[in-house]
């Protein structure tokens, strides 16, 4: 079974999810991104090759050029977790207020 | 309005803390007896949890199986590693999404406040990688709508 190890150790890196980042608004080519992170291109590779291998983007031929793109998929995964922590935390733990209210009415109404 | 704080500590580590008005013995229970954890453990609003297994006693059992009623669902693992009742539950967790999410290392503590409890959850992820990924990918600027709700946590 495929672990999410590799998308979270992609993440790990600044360059690699401000390259996320970038390809959150479209398509790039690996000179397009190289351009503001001021990196030469074969370091750019390098990082592209990571996110590749996790999962998160996706690369196709045209001609000369492989632009990349976001993979949907490996994006969710990962999405999917990290909204889980934050909102379900603060959520649950609303919920268990209640919970907890009810059970000290129930207790109070069995002493008397 | 949130009562729940979460930060980090060290490299690997997020701590949540969260008061509750009724003592640690009942937050205790509802942490930990299925009847109970089954009406708050459940995510976002509309989901359920049709399975709950939690054997609590070291070396016990832990899962939980969550649905949205319109098929989409997933599920987590986990094992006790200690518990003492009404104070703390160090437990391992891990969800399935279906993939797995690396191993989450979690000691719950329950201290009285006045007649509440304060409850602090320490979960210690497998290294400082995948703390900074889960944390640090909500903080950069235009992941877009998606990683912008993790604003917040820090």
């Amino acid at each position: 079974m495929k672990s999410l190890d590799a998308p979270f150790f992609a993440l790990s890196d600044p360059t690699r999810r401000a390259i996320l980042s970038r390809l959150a608004r479209g398509e790039a080519t690996v000179m397009e991104l190289a351009e503001p992170f001021e990196m030469t291109q074969p370091a750019v590779s390098r990082h592209l090759k990571v996110l590749e291998s996790a999962g998160l983007i996706a690369r196709r031929v045209d001609g000369a050029k492989r632009p990349c793109r976001l993979e949907q998929k490996g994006i969710q995964e990962i999405d999917q977790w990290l909204a889980m922590m934050r909102k379900a935390l603060a959520r649950n733990y609303d919920r268990l207020d209640d919970v907890l209210a009810n059970m000290q009415r129930k207790t109070k109404g069995e002493q008397q | 309005m949130s009562r729940m704080t979460l930060k980090t500590e060290g490299d690997r580590i997020v701590v949540v803390v969260r008061r509750f008005a009724a003592p640690p013995e009942l937050v205790y229970r509802a942490h930990t007896e299925t009847a109970l954890v089954q009406r708050w453990l459940l995510g976002p609003d509309g989901w359920s949890m049709p399975v709950c297994i939690s054997e609590a006693r070291p070396g016990g059992r832990i899962r939980y199986e969550w649905t949205d009623g319109k098929g989409g669902g997933f599920y987590l693992t986990g094992e006790y590693v200690e518990l003492v009742p009404s104070s703390k539950i160090v437990h391992v967790e891990r969800m399935y999404m279906p993939d797995p999410t690396p191993d989450n290392h979690v000691e719950t503590r329950f201290d009285a406040d006045g007649s509440g409890t304060l409850m602090t959850m320490r979960m210690t992820l497998p290294n400082e990688k995948t703390r900074t990924a889960m944390l640090a990918t909500g903080m950069e600027h235009g992941m877009e709508a998606s990683y912008a709700r993790l604003d917040g946590m820090m």
